[in-house]
C-alpha cells in the first residue's frame, strides 16, 4: 500500500514534470517561429540601393509579435557585423548559420529575452555584403501561459495522485481480506487440525494455499509416522519385557539368597514401569489414531465410571488405597466409548501412581447446568500450583513427580479425548490439598 | 465657496524659460501652493488643452502644486531617456516614442484598480495608458467653404483639388513629418490604412503644400484664411477652442486615424506615488465606462464604424521608428510632398 502509493506519487511528479516540459518546449517553439518569420521578413526586405543597403520591412514584421501580455522586442541589424540600425547594445547573434535562424535565451535589459538570429548575403554592384538581423522578445507571455499549464497538469497529477491511492486502497483490501480470512482460518484450528484448507481464496492466492496444503499434508504424514513408529516400538518391546518379567519371577522365586532375591524384585518393579510406559505409548497412539476417526455413540458415563474403578482395583488394594467409586443414575454423552475409557484409565492411574500408600482416590459423577461433570481427587500431596498450566503438555510432569517413574503422557491423553469430545478438562488442587482433575462433557 | 478656493490658491502663473532644461521647451506652467509637494509633468499638450484636467486635479488635492512643462515629443522622448531632469509624469500624443520609451525600459509599471477598468487597447505592459482618442482630422473654415460641398472622404478631397488647382495653390496644410513626431505618426499609419494617402501626398505636393509644426498653428491660419484645407490636423484642438464653430471637423468617412495620447511614469520619477495618484485621476475622469471610450465628448468617433482606424500600441510602431524604415519613408514623402526635380 505504502510503495503502491509512493510510487504513485513520484510517478505523479515525473509525470508533471514530463508534460510541463513539454509544454515548455511547445511553448518556445511557438515564440521562435514567430521570431523567426519576423526575422524573414526583415531580411526579405533588405535590398541594396544605389550601393547602400535598404531594408524597408513591413509593419507586419513587428506587430505579429504583439502578445497578450504586451512582451517588449528589440531589434538590430547588422551589415558586415557592424550595427546598422536597432539596439546598439543587443547580444550579438551566437554562428552565422545562414539563413536557418538561430535562437538564444540572454539576459538583456535586466530580463529573461529570446533572441532569434539569421542573416543573408546580399549581391550589389560593388560585391557582397552580409546583412544579419536578430530579433528578441521578452517572455512574458510565455511564462504565463507555462504557469497556466502547469497548474492545469499539476491539477491532473494531483487527481492522478488520488485516483491511484483509492485504487491502490480498494486493490490491497481486495487482496488483504482473503489473505486475512485465510490467517483467521489457520489461527482457528486446533492442534490436531491439519486438514487441507478449503476456502475460496483469489486467483493469485492459490499458489500459497496449495503450497500451505502440501506443507500440512507433509507434516501430517510425518506426524502419523512418528506416532506409528512410537506405536510399533511400544508394541514391539511389551512381548520381550513380559519374557523378562517372567524369568525375574523365577529368579526371585529360586533365588536362596536374599540379595539376588532383593534384585530380582527390584528388576521386576523396574518392568513393570517400563511396560506401563510402553502400554501409555500404545494408548496415546491409539487416541491419536481414534481422534482423527472419531466415533459418536450415546454412551453411559456411570457405567464408564464404574467400569474404570473396577479395572484399577487391583491396583488400588496393591498399595493400599480407598478407591471410592461415587456415581449415580446413567448419564448419557455423544462420543468415542475406547477414548473415554482411555482417559479415565490414565486419570485413575496417574491418581493411584502418584498418591502415597492407605490415601483415598474418589471418582465422581454429577450433572450439572447441562453438563455432565466428572471428578478425580485424592488426598495426596496435590499438583505444584505454579505448574498447573503446563501439566497437560505432552511429556511434562510435576516437579514433584521425580521420585516416580513416569511418561507425562497421562495428561496429555485425557486433555485430547476431552478437546474431541468438546469438552473441557481443569486441573486444580481440593481445600485438603489433594489433586483434583474435573471433567466437563456435554450430554448428548 | 469653491470659486473662492480657487482664486485663493489656484491661480496659475505663467512664464515661459529656456534655461532651466537641458532641452528645448515650449512652455511651462505651474499650478498649486508654491510650498506644496511637487509633481513635475512634461507633455506635448497645449497647456490650454490640458489645464482642465490639472485643475480637477488639485480640487481634490490642494496641497499638491504641479509643474506643467511643454516640449515637442522628439525632445520629451529625449529628456526622458537622458535623465538629466526628472519628471514624474510623461504625456505625449507620439505613440510610437511612448511605445519604445516603455518597451526600452525607461517607465515603470503601474497597475491599479483605475488601470484594471481600461479596455486592452488603452494600455501597453501597464507602463502605457491612454487617456484620450483623438482622431487625425481635416479642418476648414465654414466661411471659406459656404455654400460649396465639404469633402467627407480623401477621394473627395483629391477629386477638390483637381478640379480647382488655382484656387488651392499654397493654401492646403499639413505636418512636416520631418520635425513633428505626431505629423510622423499619421503620415506612417496613412500609409498603412490605404495607398490613397500618396496619390493625396502628390496632389497636395504640386499644390504648395504648406508644413507646419504644430495643429494649433495650422487652425490659427485655417481660422485666417491664409489656409483653405488643413489636413491631419488634431480634432480635439479645434474642438476645445472658443471658436470652435467657425470650423468644419472633418472625420474622413474612408478611415479617421485615431491617436491615442498616453501617460508613462519615468523610472527616474521623483514622487512616483503622486504620479499614479495623478494617472488614476485621468484615467478616471477621461475612460467613459457606458461608451468603452476615451474620445473626447465635444468630438465623438462614429460609433462602431470599421472606418475608425485606432493606432495599436504595440511593436509595431517600432518599426517606423527604425532609422532604415524612418529614412525610406521621408524620402518617398519628399518626392512626393516637395517634388523638388
Amino acid at each position: 500500500m505504502i510503495t503502491l502509493i509512493g510510487g504513485s506519487a513520484i510517478l505523479a511528479v515525473i509525470l508533471f514534470l514530463i508534460v510541463r516540459g513539454y509544454a515548455a518546449q511547445i511553448a518556445q517553439n511557438g515564440q521562435d517561429s514567430i521570431l523567426s518569420a519576423s526575422v524573414s521578413s526583415l531580411l526579405d526586405a533588405a535590398v541594396i540601393q544605389d550601393g547602400a543597403v535598404e531594408v524597408d520591412f513591413p509593419y507586419s514584421s513587428f506587430s505579429m509579435l504583439d502578445t497578450e501580455l504586451d512582451d517588449r522586442v528589440f531589434y538590430a541589424i547588422y551589415q558586415d557585423g557592424e550595427v546598422l540600425s536597432g539596439y546598439e547594445d543587443l547580444p550579438a547573434p551566437i554562428a552565422k548559420a545562414g539563413e536557418q535562424s538561430t535562437f538564444q535565451t540572454v539576459q538583456y535589459a535586466n530580463t529573461k529575452i529570446r533572441l532569434a538570429s539569421a542573416n543573408r548575403t546580399l549581391i550589389g554592384a560593388t560585391g557582397r555584403t552580409q546583412i544579419s538581423v536578430s530579433i528578441a522578445q521578452t517572455q512574458d507571455a510565455l511564462s504565463r501561459t507555462l504557469n497556466g499549464i502547469s497548474q492545469t497538469v499539476a491539477l491532473f497529477g494531483a487527481g492522478f495522485f488520488g485516483l491511484i491511492v483509492l485504487l491502490s486502497y480498494w486493490a490491497t483490501s481486495i487482496t488483504i481480506n482473503p489473505l486475512m480470512r485465510l490467517a483467521t482460518s489457520v489461527q482457528k484450528r486446533g492442534p490436531q487440525d491439519l486438514s487441507p484448507f478449503q476456502k475460496q481464496v483469489p486467483y493469485e492466492m492459490v499458489p500459497l494455499v496449495t503450497s500451505l496444503n502440501t506443507l500440512m499434508g507433509r507434516l501430517d504424514h510425518s506426524l502419523t509416522q512418528s506416532e506409528d513408529f512410537i506405536a510399533e516400538a511400544a508394541h514391539r518391546l511389551r512381548t520381550p519385557l513380559a519374557i523378562v518379567r517372567t524369568k525375574a519371577e523365577i529368579v526371585a522365586r529360586v533365588a536362596t539368597d536374599d540379595t539376588t532375591t532383593k534384585a530380582a524384585q527390584e528388576m521386576i518393579h523396574a518392568i513393570d514401569e517400563s511396560s506401563r510406559i510402553a502400554g501409555q505409548l500404545l494408548d496415546h497412539a491409539m487416541v491419536t489414531f481414534r481422534l482423527d476417526n472419531l466415533a459418536r455413540e450415546e454412551i453411559d458415563l456411570a457405567t464408564l465410571a464404574t467400569g474404570a474403578a473396577d479395572r484399577v482395583r487391583p491396583l488400588t488394594d496393591l498399595k493400599d488405597i480407598e478407591l471410592l467409586a461415587t456415581v449415580g443414575p446413567p448419564v448419557s454423552i455423544k462420543g468415542d466409548v475406547v477414548l473415554i475409557q482411555s482417559a479415565l484409565h490414565n486419570l485413575l492411574d496417574n491418581a493411584i501412581k502418584y498418591a502415597p500408600a492407605e490415601a483415598r482416590v474418589e471418582i465422581a459423577l454429577t450433572e450439572t447446568d447441562g453438563r455432565a461433570i466428572l471428578t478425580v481427587t485424592d488426598t495426596g500431596s496435590g499438583f505444584p500450583m505454579a505448574e498447573l498450566e503446563l501439566l497437560a503438555d505432552r511429556y511434562a510432569r510435576g516437579s514433584n513427580a521425580t521420585h516416580v517413574v513416569g511418561s507425562g503422557l497421562g495428561l496429555t491423553i485425557v486433555q485430547e479425548v476431552m478437546a474431541a469430545h468438546g469438552g473441557t478438562m481443569d486441573i486444580t488442587n481440593t481445600k485438603t490439598g489433594g489433586a483434583c482433575v474435573r471433567l466437563s462433557f456435554p450430554l448428548s | 465657496m469653491r470659486s473662492i478656493v480657487f482664486s485663493i490658491v489656484l491661480i496659475p502663473f505663467l512664464w515661459l524659460t529656456n534655461t532651466a532644461f537641458a532641452f528645448e521647451i515650449e512652455a511651462r506652467a505651474s499650478f498649486g501652493p508654491d510650498d506644496g509637494s511637487v509633481l513635475r509633468i512634461i507633455s506635448t499638450a497645449d497647456i490650454r488643452f490640458f489645464e482642465p484636467m490639472i485643475l480637477s486635479y488639485l480640487a481634490d488635492h490642494p496641497d499638491v502644486s504641479i509643474d506643467y512643462i511643454v516640449a515637442s515629443s522628439t525632445n520629451l522622448m529625449k529628456a526622458v531617456q537622458g535623465g538629466e531632469d526628472t519628471f514624474d509624469i510623461a504625456i505625449s500624443s507620439a505613440m510610437d516614442l511612448q511605445t519604445k520609451l516603455a518597451n526600452d525600459g525607461f517607465a515603470q509599471p503601474h497597475v491599479s484598480e483605475a488601470t484594471l477598468m481600461l479596455p486592452d487597447w488603452a494600455k501597453w505592459n501597464d507602463m502605457l495608458f491612454a487617456f484620450t482618442e483623438e482622431p487625425a482630422a481635416i479642418v476648414v473654415s465654414k466661411a471659406a467653404f459656404a455654400g460649396q460641398p465639404i469633402p467627407r472622404t480623401r477621394h473627395d478631397l483629391i477629386a477638390l483639388l483637381r478640379r480647382d488647382p488655382e484656387r488651392f495653390q499654397g493654401r492646403v496644410g499639413t505636418y512636416d513629418v520631418r520635425h513633428s513626431g505626431l505629423g510622423y505618426l499619421f503620415a506612417t499609419q496613412d500609409t498603412r490604412a490605404s495607398e490613397t494617402f500618396w496619390r493625396l501626398a502628390e496632389v497636395i505636393g504640386a499644390l504648395g503644400v504648406q508644413l507646419y509644426c504644430c495643429s494649433s498653428d495650422m487652425i490659427d491660419d485655417v481660422k485666417s484664411g491664409d489656409l483653405l484645407i488643413a489636413y491631419n490636423v488634431l480634432g480635439s484642438y479645434v474642438a476645445n477652442r472658443d471658436d470652435r464653430e467657425e470650423f468644419e471637423i472633418i472625420m474622413p468617412a474612408d478611415f479617421t486615424t485615431v491617436m491615442l495620447r498616453t501617460a508613462l511614469i519615468p523610472t527616474s520619477a521623483v514622487s512616483p506615488e503622486r504620479a499614479r495618484d495623478f494617472i488614476d485621476h485621468m484615467l478616471m475622469t477621461s475612460y467613459d465606462e457606458d461608451t468603452a471610450s476615451l474620445a473626447d465628448p465635444n468630438l465623438p468617433l462614429p460609433e462602431g464604424s470599421t472606418a475608425v482606424n485606432r493606432i495599436e500600441i504595440g511593436p509595431g510602431l517600432l518599426v517606423f521608428l527604425d532609422q532604415l524604415k524612418r529614412r525610406a519613408f521621408l524620402n518617398e514623402w519628399e518626392s512626393a510632398i516637395l517634388q523638388e526635380q
